[in-house]
Formats: structure tokens, C-alpha cells, sequence
């Protein structure tokens, strides 16, 4: 059988997602100098909140992650993460918390700086309305207000988005904690089953 | 063969592929392309993607000798990766074991022209559609693989402790020079006041007790600042200040910075309370747990983070102090008072130039909810500064030379303050926050210069 077949049925029984995870397989299988194929990320499909879908596959060789450049609207870096032939349950769960949580921060932070800039164009519009001005200045640049106008709208924004952040800030404090405690679980794991093959050998 | 400029892929291609290509050409030519495909890559990357290898019975890209010809738009409705994703297994298992064959980089076909042809481009063949796709190789070449190097790893652990003054290396902004916080907050800081307050104390000079609280001061630092970063990553990358932290970057994982937190958290204060005395390692882990418990949270809840971090950088001076003495006397609250008091124009100055990142990744700071406030207790501080140096003398912590030569500098800066604090703008803000930059060394030098010795008369507390 080819590789591949190994790769796909793996990818077959995992539990959740497997058109997901077929995906990855596949960019795995195709990846030679560079593949087209990028897993989908969920976020992009349940939300209005657009993001660029990441073309990005790596090496077949590598056995790391791999970090992108920051994403448009988010800011955040996405990571690609590697599946390892022999992940075991703890790294699975690992894996798919550390990807859920990229997807929920993607989609919090694209949200969040496109609702912000957009409500910005509106007040800085209003307020040029208000004052009777044109939208573009006489070179053409784009109008704007000085910061003590725009402190109004930053005021206003922050107190309005207050509670949704206070949401935000206790779920990221749980899932960061929970993400390094089971880095820190995997990390043992690792070392223990290093160590374990060389006990086996010392006693028999 | 028709003379058209199709039919010259085909003589690219001899014999049955050309002629399979042909075909395809022909049925692309009377079909409108309806679907959106992605091009093939370019020499370097020679893979037909998956999405095409189902959709190229409807179109594919052929290369003219001399030009490009573009038939089909790059980037893919999203409507096609849906497909791709409810495609059965059975169906892509299929495809794949069709398509392993095909990896050798050398043209060739699939046995099924009608419903899988293959185009691989010859190596000197550039197939390129658009710049979106020389974005996305831009894009591509970005990603970086996230394997630590032990090589990067001091400059990386040095960057996660915000050892350096200058901070990181961000790149160039337009059109002003951001105010980088990191100037501030950071260990060479926290360890040049602990010094500055081991300097002043009344005691006699010993060597190893400094080294000790000025190793012990710094690992307790470096923790704080790891752990800051730590908690902060998805912030700091909406800031351009701090976009470009390790944490950020990906360079480290959170778990190597909680261990390289905590692996100098536990020698720094122990460092501190075994080698120097119980007060000053009490000291530090208070201030660590100040820093990373209170001061980090509470920036996203309430305007009074701003006080909790002014304590903050209040204790270093007063950890040197009761390293050198033993204990807590006045003398060591009003270094910390000096330092406490500046700390307001310095911050509230920057954070007058931060308020849309603030805003926009909510953060509570004065200058955005209570700008008044905000200038009101930058002043209010600078004039606190000028009468604790009053009383620097009196406490007999200098002579009273101190107060009078560092009179202009605390005019000058009490000034700045009240010029940020009626103009209100950007460029009162920046000059009150440089000023802070160079103010607080000059006072400290200043004081040492003017240290009271022992055996002078004094007019305050008497020699101990």
C-alpha cells in the first residue's frame, strides 16, 4: 500500500472534523516544494468575519510547526500545526485545543479591529457632516480629525466594548493556562517515554 | 491543427499528450469558464494543486513561448473549497493513489484525459496568473518553521526579559517614532534603581551583598516581565509596539516561557531572602506577584493599573535600600517615593500618544477614559517630585546641595508638565515623556553626588 493510504485512513479515524483532517493528510501527501492545499480554518466558514485562507503547506520534511506572517485582520499569527505519525491522545487533545483556540482568537480580533475601524470611518464621517466639511481635503487625502476629536470616539469605543472584553480576557486566561498545563503534560509524556525503552532495556 | 496560439501548447507537448491537451484546449475555448481555478506554480514550485485536478476538464492554463497568457483569474471562489472538503473519502483516496505516481517532476499525463488530465509546466516554464498569486508566494516564504534554536535562544530570552533599554526592534514607523514602552519597563531599569538604592542607603559599601541583590533583583525581573508577556500575546500582536515579541512571533512556546519564568523566579528571590536578607527577598516576589497578578490583569479592567504599576517600579529602589541596610526606613520610602511619583508624567505622557491601540485593544488607561485626569496627575506628580527632593535633606538622605542643583531639571520637567497638561496634545506628550527619559538617571546621580556621609551633621533623623 502507499504511504498515503496510512495517511488518509489515519486521517479517517479521527473523530471530529475528517474532511478536515483529510485535508491535512492530503497537503501532507502532495507536499514536496510547496502544496496549495490548507486546511480551512472554521472560523472563516461560521463567520462574517473574513480572513484570508492560508495557502501555506509545509515541507513534507519538516516535523515542526509552522508560524505565519501576522493575518490581516486579526493580527495574529497563524500556526500550522504538525501531526506527528505517532500522536498520542494527549498531543491530539493538545493540537486541537491549541487550533480551537486560534480559531476563536482569529475570529474575536478580526472582529473586533473591523468593527473598530469601521465605526471609526463613521464617527470621523459624521463629525466632518457636522462640521460642514468634505470627506477628502483639497490635495484629495482623506480627511481626518485631530486626536482630541478622535479621543471622544476612543473613549466611546472602549466603554462600549467593556463586558466583551472582560469575556474575552477570563476565556483567554483559561485557555492559555490549559494550553501550557498540557504543553507541560505532553513535555513529560515525552520524556517519560524516552526514558521508559531505555529502563526496559536496563532490566531485561 | 488550427494556427491559434492554443494549439502551441500542443506542440510543446508532442505526440498523444499534445494531443489530449488538444482536446482539452478546445473544449476550454467553447465552454465559458464559469469556475475560478488556481494557476499552476512557478518553476520552484511545480505542483498542480488538487483543486485543479478536478476541475481540469473544465479549463487549465497553457504557456505561449514569449507571453503569458492569462485565461483564468487566480484565486478560487470560496465555493470550491467547500467542495473539496465534503469530498468523499473513498472518492479522494482514489484520486490520491492516481495522483502518486505523478510526483516525479517530469511531464505526464493521467491515462484518463477526459476526466483527469495532468499538466505538469516544463521547469523553464513560468506559469504565473496574477499578483495575487506572487502575494501568496510572498506570503508562502513568511512562514517560518518553529523549531528553537539554542543559538537564538539567549537574544530571545533576553528580548522575553525586556533586558535592554532600546527594547525590541520594530520596524520604522510612519510618520513619528512610536514612544516604545520597553524603554521603560525593563530589567536594565529595575536593576539600575536597585543599584541607585543600594548606592544611597547609609551603609558601608559591601561588594558581594550588591552583586547578590543586583543578580537577585534582575533574575526576579526577567520572571516578571516573562510572565507579563506570557499573559499579554494576543494583545501584544494588535500593538505595534509589541507586535514583535518572541511570544508573538512564535519563536518560543508560552511553556518555555512560564519555565525560563519560573526556573528565575525561584533563584532570584531565593537569591534575595538566603544571600541578602528575608525583607529584600520579600520585596521581590511581592513585586513579582504585583506585576503579574495585579498590574497585568487589571490594565484590561480599571484605570487604576496605572498606580499598581507606579508601586511597582516604586520597589526596586527600596529592595536596594533594605538590601544595604536591613531595614525599612525613611530614608527607603522616599527613594520609593521619588521613583513612584515619577513614574505618572512618564507613563501618562506615553499613553497620550497610545490611545487608539488602547482603545481598539482594550485596554483601561486614563488617557482614554479620563484625559483630564490623566494630565492632572502627570502635573500633580511632577510638583511632588520637586518638594520629595525637598525632603530628601531632611530625611538625611542627602545634603542639602541636593535639592538646590536638581532645581532646574524638576522646573523643567514640572514645566513639561504643565504644558502637556493645558495643551493636551501630542507634541506636549512627547516631550514630557522624553524629558522623564533623561530626568529620573540625572536625579539619581544627582542624589548620589549629594549622598549625606556618615559622621555629617545632619538636621533630620540622627546617625544610626
Amino acid at each position: 500500500t502507499l504511504p498515503c493510504d496510512a495517511r488518509v485512513r489515519r486521517a479517517a479515524m479521527a473523530p471530529r472534523r475528517p474532511a478536515k483532517r483529510l485535508v491535512t493528510a492530503l497537503c501532507r501527501a502532495f507536499s514536496g516544494r510547496g502544496c496549495q492545499l490548507a486546511p480551512k480554518r472554521g472560523a472563516e466558514r461560521r463567520d462574517a468575519a473574513p480572513s484570508r485562507v492560508s495557502r501555506f503547506c509545509p515541507p513534507r520534511k519538516s516535523r515542526h510547526d509552522w508560524i505565519g506572517p501576522p493575518d490581516k485582520y486579526s493580527n495574529l499569527r497563524p500556526i500550522h500545526f504538525y501531526i506527528p505519525e505517532n500522536e498520542s491522545p494527549l498531543e491530539q487533545k493538545l493540537r486541537e485545543l491549541r487550533q480551537e483556540t486560534q480559531e476563536w482568537n482569529q475570529q474575536f480580533w478580526a472582529d473586533q479591529n473591523l468593527t473598530f475601524h469601521k465605526e471609526k470611518e463613521e464617527f470621523v464621517r459624521s463629525r466632518l457632516k457636522a462640521k460642514g466639511l468634505d470627506l477628502r481635503t483639497a490635495s484629495g487625502q482623506k480627511a481626518t480629525l485631530n486626536a482630541e476629536e478622535m479621543a471622544e470616539f476612543y473613549k466611546e469605543f472602549l466603554s462600549k466594548n467593556f463586558q466583551k472584553h472582560m469575556y474575552y480576557n477570563r476565556d483567554w486566561y483559561k485557555r492559555n493556562f490549559a494550553i501550557t498545563f498540557f504543553m507541560g503534560k505532553v513535555a513529560l509524556e515525552r520524556i517519560w517515554n524516552k526514558l521508559r525503552p531505555k529502563q526496559k532495556k536496563t532490566s531485561s | 491543427m488550427a494556427a491559434s496560439p492554443h494549439t502551441l501548447s500542443s506542440r510543446l507537448l508532442t505526440g498523444w499528450g499534445g494531443g489530449c491537451i488538444w482536446y482539452l484546449e478546445r473544449r476550454v475555448t467553447r465552454e465559458s469558464p464559469r469556475r475560478f481555478l488556481h494557476l499552476l506554480r512557478n518553476v520552484n514550485q511545480q505542483w498542480v494543486t488538487f483543486q485543479h485536478f478536478n476541475f481540469l476538464r473544465h479549463m487549465y492554463v497553457t504557456q505561449l513561448n514569449r507571453s503569458l497568457k492569462q485565461q483564468i483569474k487566480p484565486k478560487p471562489e470560496p465555493a470550491e473549497s467547500p467542495f473539496l472538503e465534503k469530498t468523499s473519502l473513498d472518492e479522494a483516496k482514489a484520486e490520491i493513489c492516481e495522483m502518486r505516481p505523478l510526483v516525479p517532476p517530469s511531464l505526464s499525463l493521467s491515462r484518463k484525459p477526459s476526466e483527469k488530465a495532468l499538466i505538469e509546466p516544463e521547469p523553464t516554464s513560468v506559469i504565473e496568473g496574477s499578483i495575487d498569486l506572487g502575494k501568496e508566494t510572498k506570503e508562502e516564504k513568511q512562514w517560518k518553521e518553529m523549531k528553537l534554536r539554542v543559538d537564538d535562544l539567549p537574544g530571545i530570552l533576553a528580548r522575553l526579559s525586556k533586558i535592554k533599554l532600546t527594547g525590541d526592534s520594530s520596524p520604522p514607523e510612519p510618520p513619528e517614532k512610536p514612544l516604545d514602552e520597553n524603554k521603560v519597563k525593563n530589567t536594565a531599569l529595575v536593576v539600575s534603581t536597585t543599584s541607585a538604592g543600594f548606592a544611597l542607603a547609609p551603609a558601608p559599601f559591601d561588594w558581594s551583598c550588591f552583586l547578590l541583590t543586583f543578580v537577585g533583583t534582575g533574575l526576579a525581573s526577567c520572571a516578571a516581565n516573562s510572565i507579563n508577556q506570557f499573559f499579554e500575546v494576543p494583545f501584544d500582536s494588535n500593538m505595534n509596539r509589541t507586535k514583535n515579541r518572541p511570544l508573538v512571533r512564535g519563536q518560543i512556546s508560552p511553556l518555555l516561557a512560564v519555565s525560563f519564568a519560573t526556573c528565575c523566579a525561584v533563584p532570584g528571590v531565593a537569591l534575595l531572602t538566603w544571600g541578602v536578607n528575608p525583607l529584600t527577598g520579600a520585596l521581590g516576589l511581592f513585586n513579582i506577584f504585583l506585576y503579574t497578578c495585579c498590574y497585568t490583569p487589571l490594565k484590561r479592567v480599571s484605570i487604576a493599573n496605572t498606580w499598581v504599576g507606579a508601586v511597582v517600579g516604586a520597589i526596586p529602589p527600596v529592595m536596594g535600600w533594605t538590601a544595604a541596610t536591613g531595614s525599612l526606613d525613611a530614608g527607603a520610602c522616599l527613594l520609593g517615593g521619588i521613583l513612584y511619583s515619577w513614574q505618572f508624567p512618564h507613563f501618562n505622557a506615553l499613553s497620550w500618544g497610545l490611545r487608539e491601540d488602547y482603545s481598539r485593544g482594550g485596554y483601561c488607561m486614563m488617557s482614554v477614559t479620563h484625559p483630564a485626569l490623566c494630565r492632572r496627575v502627570a502635573l500633580r506628580h511632577c510638583l511632588a517630585l520637586l518638594a520629595m527632593c525637598v525632603a530628601a535633606p531632611a530625611l538625611d538622605v542627602t545634603t542639602w546641595t541636593f535639592p538646590v542643583i536638581a532645581l532646574p531639571i524638576n522646573l523643567y520637567i514640572s514645566y513639561l508638565g504643565f504644558r502637556f497638561y493645558r495643551d493636551a496634545d501630542r507634541k506636549s506628550s512627547r516631550k514630557l515623556f522624553f524629558c522623564s527619559l533623561w530626568h529620573l538617571p540625572l536625579l539619581l546621580l544627582l542624589m548620589l553626588t549629594c549622598k549625606r556621609r556618615a559622621g555629617e551633621e545632619g538636621t533630620g533623623a540622627p546617625q544610626s
